[in-house]
């Protein structure tokens, strides 16, 4: 679901930022939807089944990565901004 | 949020087969609560005076408009926006549902916690690009986005009528949250007592909902989230370290449930449920995870508390913050297997946790733990309310029956909308079987997702030809039906849960999902047919550089009312 946000029809196309915010968007869904890689009981965690803490482990894990994205998107649009504003004065 | 969690496992498929059976329907015969009531009056009435003062709060100097009432003046900041899509996603029902499923079934309940996760990078993805667009052109629907990108009235129509749709029994669902905890507070009444008396605690609970939304919009939802998230919070963090501790740690909460887990159904012959998801149970987690994740941000009102944000920006940092929801949803689940282990045994799967609460809490605390899941009915009742109500008044009402309704026409209709859609959620929960609210909010799920390829597909490309979407969708919504009717479960012959098998791949998974491909196969070849045969497009009003205008670009800000403008800082 996150390729489009790589290929906007204006502007740069695929930028190194965007490929690498677009992975970090991707990756949960990977993790998320390959339910065999986590659906077993075992090791658990403070009397925890592995299958409920990992999965609550990727909601930080996701969050982190989203913040990575958000902090990338952000600070390519403030330089594309700023070059923007600079070529226009 | 509740959608597919109350489709998956149907209030009748939830009640559980506890060895012993029946013994104890442990409720709603066992008295008033007295404590507990006082509290959760306590906190109704707080909550009542301040959503009719809510109307004063950052309020413009003209009111009269949809944008003012519907969207609170698009003028919420990153925090006001977090509580108004916390509140709206993570619903009274779901409180009530998500560990209900769990105490049912153990593992397959908790395919709410990937669907969470996944949403945010979808949000992230796509809902700036609907935010820039929607400023720009004033949109306040999805509707309006769809007319305006594909010219197309047919398929706003289209779109606006699945919206109501799958928002009304949404609603219903709602006070249906409220229903289990007055139930098991002692004033829902048996089954014996009169129908006035029995409903009447709903009827102001409804009464007041109603009012005050007619009076302050969607300013009263978000005033109010701010006490019903901290309750949330409150409570589970709570709950989440007493309970524990009084039933002797962790490891015994999940042995007792295994144990209980792998006790025949006699329903099914089948173990009752399993601690991690089986082998054959992995491609319905999967599928149900990401359809509902695609699900959830074509709901009108998430739609609605989006647009109602100030900035692109707030909805990218949301993202990032609203995941705590996810972690406290989580742990909200891990309660269902808390419910089993303190051998609660209720038929109905929705009292397990209010009786939960009820068993372990001091009453005072009781009562602040109901007072949060019945609010946390009320909020997102109220939005829901509002973008129905903004869905046919800008794509029925204006578009159809009046086309030249002015600002303070719609706003008038857009508010008897709201109250008329929320006296027939309510007739639905008096009248009807509870399941039948619990059935159609499985469809509306299952419906809503079929509105994607128009919306998050024109967000992104122009290509799709517009009577193509209209047959994907109608493809994906009758498959969708026909699908989920053909399900039986031990209890019902029809609509007995949402997955069934994939064609051609032979898993059993989510009916949505399957629709939804289907819905996006059919678009694609009928899209290069109509193309091939040179079927005229609609006109787009949308230009490419729309899509990513923020506040402070040109034409956007003067795009919005007046008022508001003033009241974005």
């Amino acid at each position: 679901m996150s390729e489009p946000a790589e290929t906007p029809r204006s502007g740069p196309i695929v930028t190194p930022t965007r490929v690498v915010a677009g992975l970090c968007l991707f990756a949960p869904f990977v993790a998320m939807l390959w339910v065999s890689s986590y659906a077993k009981v075992e090791p658990t965690l403070i009397g925890i089944p592995f299958f409920y803490w990992y999965q609550m482990l990727w909601v930080l894990i996701s969050t982190a990565l989203t913040m990575i994205a958000y902090k990338l998107v952000q600070r390519e649009q403030r330089q594309l901004r700023a070059r923007k504003d600079g070529a226009s004065k | 949020m509740t959608m597919t969690m109350a489709t998956n496992l149907p209030a009748t498929a939830v009640t559980p087969a506890v060895p012993g059976g029946n013994a104890i329907a442990a409720d709603a015969t066992g008295g008033v609560n007295g404590i507990a009531l006082a509290v959760f009056i306590f906190f109704f009435i707080a909550v009542t005076v301040m959503g009719f003062l809510a109307a004063r709060w950052r309020k413009a100097e003209q009111s009269d408009n949809l944008d003012e009432w519907g969207l609170g003046g698009r003028s919420f900041g990153t925090w006001v926006t977090w509580f108004l899509l916390g509140g709206d996603l993570y619903t009274a029902y779901t409180f009530v549902a998500v560990p209900a499923a769990i105490y049912a079934a153990g593992a397959a309940g908790f395919f709410a916690v990937p669907y969470t996760i996944l949403v945010y990078p979808l949000i992230f993805t796509f809902l700036p690009r609907l935010w820039s667009v929607s400023h720009k052109h004033g949109y306040v629907t999805t509707s309006d986005f769809v007319r305006g990108r594909f010219g197309s009235k047919a398929l706003s129509l289209a779109v606006a009528l699945t919206g109501i749709l799958a928002t009304m029994p949404y609603i219903a669902l709602q006070l249906v949250g409220i229903q289990a905890v007055l139930d098991v507070m002692g004033v829902g009444g048996g089954e014996s007592t009169h129908w006035f008396i029995k409903d009447l605690p709903l009827l102001i609970a409804f009464g007041v909902l109603a009012a005050y939304t007619y009076s302050s919009g969607l300013r009263a939802p978000a005033l109010i989230a701010f006490v019903k998230d901290g309750l949330i919070y409150l409570v589970i963090a709570v709950a989440i370290i007493y309970i524990p501790i009084k039933l002797g740690g962790f490891e015994h909460i999940f042995h007792a449930a295994g144990d209980a887990f792998a006790e025949t159904n006699p329903a099914t012959g089948k173990p009752r449920g399993e601690l991690a998801s089986g082998p054959n149970a992995q491609w319905a987690y999967a599928t149900l995870a990401l359809g509902s994740a695609l699900a959830l941000f074509m709901y009108p009102h998430s739609i609605t508390a989006t647009l109602s944000s100030r900035s692109r920006n707030v909805i990218r940092r949301n993202t990032t913050i609203l995941p705590l929801y996810s972690l406290m949803l989580g742990f909200l689940a891990l309660l269902g297997f808390m419910a089993i282990a303190s051998g609660i045994k209720v038929q109905n799967g929705q009292l397990a946790i209010p009786q939960l609460f009820e068993n372990m809490f001091p009453d005072w605390f009781t009562g602040v733990a109901f007072a949060a899941i019945g609010i946390g009915a009320l909020v997102p009742a109220a939005i829901m309310s509002i973008a129905a109500a903004n869905l046919f008044t800008r794509n029925i009402y204006k578009d159809f029956l009046k086309p030249g309704a002015t600002p303070a026409q719609e706003h008038k209709v857009a508010k008897l909308v709201s109250l008329l859609v929320k006296v027939g959620a309510l007739a639905f929960v008096l009248t009807m079987d509870k399941t039948v609210a619990i059935n159609f909010q499985l469809l509306g799920g299952i419906w809503i997702l079929q509105t994607m390829p128009a919306l998050v597909g024109g967000l992104f490309t122009r290509w799709f030809h517009r009577w193509a979407l209209l047959a994907g969708w109608a493809v994906g919504m009758l498959y969708g039906t026909v699908a989920a009717y053909g399900v039986a479960s031990p209890t019902q012959k029809h609509f007995g849960g949402s997955n069934a098998e994939i064609p051609g791949i032979g898993e059993i998974g989510y009916i949505g999902l399957t629709a939804f491909v289907l819905n996006v196969l059919v678009t694609v070849v009928l899209t290069v047919v109509l193309r091939a045969t040179k079927t005229p497009d609609g006109i787009d009003e949308t230009s490419p550089e729309d899509y990513t205008a923020d506040v402070g670009d040109k034409g956007v800000q003067a795009e919005l009312p007046p008022a508001t403008a003033g009241a974005a800082h």
